[in-house]
Order: C-alpha cells, then sequence, then structure tokens
C-alpha cells in the first residue's frame, strides 16, 4: 500500500488537482548572507513532498518564510478549486521540538484546549471540548496521552500529538519539520504511515522537511533536493538517483555506512 | 475596611483584638491581595524562563522613581510605573530584533538601569538613603487607599489572565507553532512584559527590590515540582503564594524582622520541601 504511490504518477489522479501552493522567485536574505534563492516550487494537494538536503541547506528557514515568521522576496500563491486563489491559508505546522523544558507542567489537554477554546486552560475545562480533543487525539493513536505531561511524552508520542494538534482544524497546508533524533525506528514508521493516509484522507499539501532518506524514498510523492535553492525535483526513485544528490550526500552516505552500515545499501547503487 | 477589622477580631492574635495595630491588619489584607496577583504571572515567568527579566524590570522600575525625583513629582509611582513599561518594551523590542542571547540583552538593560537610577539619585551631592524603602521595602506602610487600589489591581489581573492566557502558553510551548496559529508573538510578549512591569514596580515599595522577583519564581517553581497540568500548577502556585504571605507577615511580626524577607524565607522552605517530594508526582 505504501509503495504504490512513489514510482507510478497514480496517485496524483486520487487528488482533486485543482488546488496547489505555488512558490514563485522565493528568496531569504540575513544580513549579508544569501540563506535561499530562486525558489520555484508547485506542489500539489494529495501530495506528500519532502525536502531534502544537507546541513545549513535551507530547509528550516523555508518552511519560516512559508509560515511567514521571516520576510523573504518573492510570492506565496494559494490555489483552491472552490476558493480559488487566496493569500492566508489555514497552516498546520508540526515543529521539530518544543522550547518547554520537561518539567513543565503543561499537559497534552492543557495545549489542545489553549488552541481551541475561548476559556483559559487553567480555570476552564468545558467537557464538550475535552471530549473533542479525546477524539482528534484518537486520530493518531494518541487518546491515551491527553492528561500526560508534554515534557513526559517519548519523541514519537509527542510528534503525534503535534499533528494531531496540526489538524485541528483542518488546514490547507500542512508543514512537517520532522526531528532529528529521538524517536526510534517504529515510531518513525507510524508517524510516516499516518502523515501517509493523511494526503488521502484530508486531500491536503504536505510539505515535509526530513532526514531519513530510507522513508522519502518509501513513502514520498514528491522530493525537493534542496541546498540555497533547489537543485533538483520530482519523484523520488528520479531524484535520489540524479547526480545533484550523489554529490551532495554521497560523502556522508559513505560515512554512514562505514558506522551503521544497515538500512542504506539501497541507495549507492 | 471596617468590616475587616471586625472580622479579624475572631484570630487568637493579640494585634487583631478591637482597635489595636491598624497596620498590622492593613498589610494582612495587602498581602492576601498581592500574593495572588505574583502567583499568576509568576506561572508564566518561569514558563518562559523569564526570571532574569522580571528582576532587571524592577531594576528599571527604581530608575523610574530616581527619574521621577528628579523631575519634582510629588508622587514618583507614576513617573516609575511609565518607566518601566518603557523599558519593559525596549527590553522586547531589542530581544525580538536582535539574535543577541537575551540573557545578555537583559543584563545591559538592567545594569545600565542601576546605574543611571544611583547616578539619578544622588546628582547634586542628594542622600541615597530616602530610596532605601524602595530596595527593603515597608509591607506595614500600606495605606487602606493602596489596599483598594490593589484590589483593583488583582481584579485586573485576573481578567488579563483570562484572556490572554491560552495565547501566552502557547507562545510558550513553541512560538513558530503559535504563529502558524495566526498569534502575534511578539506582541504578546510586550503585553506580558508591560504586564509585568506595572506589577512589579507598583509593589515595589512595598515589598522592596531585593526580594521582589522571588515573589514571582518561588510560587511557581515550588508548584512546577509537583504539578502534572495547568490547573493544579495555577492551584498550587496560589495556595503557597499566600500562605508563605500571611505565615511570613505574622512570623515577622513576632521575630521583628523585614515582612519581605520573612515571606521569601518561607516561600524557599516550601520550595525545597516540593523539590523534595518532586518524584513522587513525576
Amino acid at each position: 500500500m505504501k509503495n504504490d504511490c512513489v514510482s507510478e504518477n497514480g496517485c496524483q489522479k486520487q487528488s482533486c488537482g485543482l488546488c496547489c501552493t505555488k512558490i514563485k522567485n522565493l528568496g531569504v536574505t540575513m544580513g549579508n548572507t544569501v540563506i535561499l534563492e530562486d525558489i520555484n516550487l508547485h506542489i500539489h494537494c494529495g501530495e506528500l513532498t519532502a525536502i531534502i538536503g544537507p546541513n545549513g541547506a535551507g530547509k528550516s528557514t523555508l518552511i519560516k518564510a512559508l509560515l511567514g515568521e521571516i520576510p523573504h522576496t518573492g510570492t506565496l500563491e494559494y490555489v483552491q478549486a472552490q476558493k480559488g486563489a487566496f493569500q492566508a491559508p489555514v497552516i498546520g505546522y508540526v515543529p521539530q521540538n518544543l522550547n518547554l523544558d520537561s518539567t513543565s507542567p503543561t499537559s497534552v489537554l492543557d495545549l489542545f484546549l489553549s488552541c481551541r477554546s475561548r476559556f483559559p486552560a487553567w480555570l476552564v475545562h468545558r467537557k464538550k471540548e475535552v471530549l473533542k480533543v479525546k477524539e482528534k487525539l484518537a486520530a493518531v493513536k494518541a487518546q491515551h496521552l491527553m492528561d500526560r505531561r508534554l515534557g513526559a511524552l517519548s519523541g514519537g508520542e509527542l510528534q503525534r500529538v503535534l499533528m494531531a494538534l496540526a489538524l485541528d482544524p483542518v488546514p490547507d497546508l500542512l508543514l512537517l519539520d520532522e526531528p532529528v533524533s529521538g524517536i526510534d525506528q517504529n515510531g518513525m514508521e507510524l508517524f510516516y504511515q499516518t502523515v501517509s493516509s493523511l494526503r488521502r484522507d484530508y486531500d491536503l499539501t504536505i510539505i515535509l522537511v526530513s532526514h531519513d532518506l530510507d522513508m522519502v524514498r518509501r513513502y514520498a510523492d514528491r522530493v525537493v533536493l534542496l541546498n540555497r535553492t533547489v537543485l533538483e525535483a520530482g519523484p523520488p526513485d528520479v531524484v535520489l538517483q540524479s547526480q545533484a544528490f550523489y554529490d551532495t550526500f554521497s560523502l556522508r552516505w559513505q560515512k554512514q555506512n562505514n558506522t551503521e552500515g544497515e538500512n542504506i545499501n539501497g541507495f549507492l547503487v | 475596611m471596617d468590616f475587616w477589622y471586625k472580622l479579624l477580631e475572631v484570630l487568637p492574635f493579640e494585634w487583631a483584638k478591637a482597635g489595636q495595630m491598624i497596620f498590622m491588619k492593613n498589610a494582612l489584607l495587602a498581602i492576601i491581595l498581592l500574593t495572588p496577583i505574583f502567583a499568576l504571572l509568576g506561572t508564566m515567568v518561569v514558563n518562559n524562563r523569564m526570571s532574569f527579566f522580571s528582576d532587571a524590570l524592577g531594576h528599571g522600575a527604581f530608575t523610574g522613581v530616581a527619574i521621577g525625583g528628579l523631575l519634582g513629582f510629588v508622587q514618583p509611582l507614576s513617573s516609575a510605573v511609565i518607566f518601566s513599561v518603557v523599558f519593559a518594551f525596549l527590553i522586547a523590542l531589542i530581544k525580538h530584533k536582535s539574535k543577541m542571547a537575551s540573557d545578555t540583552v537583559i543584563g545591559v538593560f538592567s545594569s545600565t538601569a542601576v546605574a543611571l537610577g544611583i547616578f539619578l539619585a544622588t546628582l547634586g551631592g542628594k542622600n541615597f538613603a530616602k530610596l532605601n524603602t524602595y530596595l527593603i521595602g515597608d509591607i506595614l506602610s500600606i495605606t487602606p487607599k493602596e489596599i483598594s487600589l490593589l484590589a483593583v489591581v488583582l481584579l485586573l489581573v485576573i481578567v488579563f489572565w483570562f484572556l490572554v492566557f491560552n495565547k501566552l502558553l502557547i507562545v510558550s510551548v513553541n512560538s513558530s507553532l503559535a504563529g502558524s496559529r495566526g498569534i502575534h508573538t511578539f506582541w504578546y510578549e510586550v503585553i506580558f512584559s508591560c504586564a509585568l512591569a506595572v506589577i512589579v514596580t507598583v509593589s515595589m515599595s512595598w515589598i522592596g527590590l531585593l526580594v521582589l522577583n522571588s515573589f514571582l519564581v518561588l510560587p511557581a517553581a515550588s508548584a512546577r515540582n509537583i504539578a502534572r497540568n495547568q490547573r493544579q500548577y495555577h492551584l498550587l502556585a496560589v495556595v503557597f503564594s499566600v500562605f508563605a504571605g500571611i505565615a511570613g507577615l505574622i512570623l515577622s511580626y513576632y521575630i521583628e524582622t523585614a515582612t519581605g524577607s520573612t515571606i521569601v524565607i518561607i516561600l524557599a522552605i516550601v520550595f525545597f520541601i516540593t523539590y523534595g517530594l518532586r518524584k513522587k508526582f513525576a
């Protein structure tokens, strides 16, 4: 089920195909340093687009520019079948990590209620809202985590909770910043499976910054290789075989191959 | 006030008897109003790692008093409030604009403010001693008029906390996440900083600059040791704060010490007890 979408273009037909996110000539400059330039991307809904690139390639900066957090040149355009072109999409964002310390007395429920409810989470917990939260968490198999503290969750659990939060309300554009560490292989698998099923269930535009090339190969519909600008974009098997990919990653792969020697043999063929 | 004095007559204390020690009764009421304010705001100070910032606000307020004195204001409090709000805004702005570590920014402002305050207060060979009251604080000097001001402030803080808490919590969890939900992170930080500046400045002359920050940080830090969600966190912080306030005031009366510091010592004991218990609640 998970592989049938990767190499065929059949999966594109499942989405409405009429909604998309167009990034035109996007650039980010901080001080005198050009971090991103000349980014042109056309991202369809119902597709999982993975952004890969070496450290410092500007992946997180791109996400922040899309979020409107840092100033950028160029334009972002969101088009949807019903609404036409519009400027302010509902964005769901799953951050890489939280800046909470692990002792923070903020429960999963607190976080959800403070996002959903007008009433302050320290005082009012309305039954109706609490039930809704449980429902949302159940969608990512995390209902048992509702009363746990955010700081007490494992990396994978936190990721699922944040995903449920990003889907409430259902966004036009879902941005995911995958954590670099702290999630075991099972958690990672579950995370990618959930993201995968989302694009079918909700017909979302999903942009995922990824560090796990194996997962990208198996789950993404399109891959964007980024290093200050777009080096390569297309289906995974095309991008991951490209010269640009080899030039960017070969050294790292060999290093990892020597130390870990697993899971990645398929890549260097 | 008369009702309050009557109410206190049921207490078995010497000073609680009718017609006795009015200042003590005033102070007790003031403490009961003041401590929850600090506990509520303190929860977010600790969440956002702002304890150094709130400390700096006190320094800014002190400079405000000195400026007010220089300009010849009869009541330096109003100028202090204005100055420390501007001060808080500037710190928040520079923290936001520059990539410098926030503790460096705060350190720069804080030390400049203290130096400027002392410089202005001693300008022309004036005696610094009259400003000591702002450093040590004297809750027993509070007047019924000031107490009603405190009651209004407490009410405003509760309303404020009702309106902005959710947004502040999301910002404290992850500011990009907050931004993606349409929250103007910077302005919420500014609003909170300014509210904090007002509270710190207003209460400076009663609690004293030197221990004021502990009123914000210790109840929340203690509650944090054993609370598992925001409700418990708030409830425990308020309970610890009010308890230590009342106990400290009464104790300081009998052992003849400064009230502010006595309260802080009790708060510190509470902190270490909860710290010892934290594994049981984790």
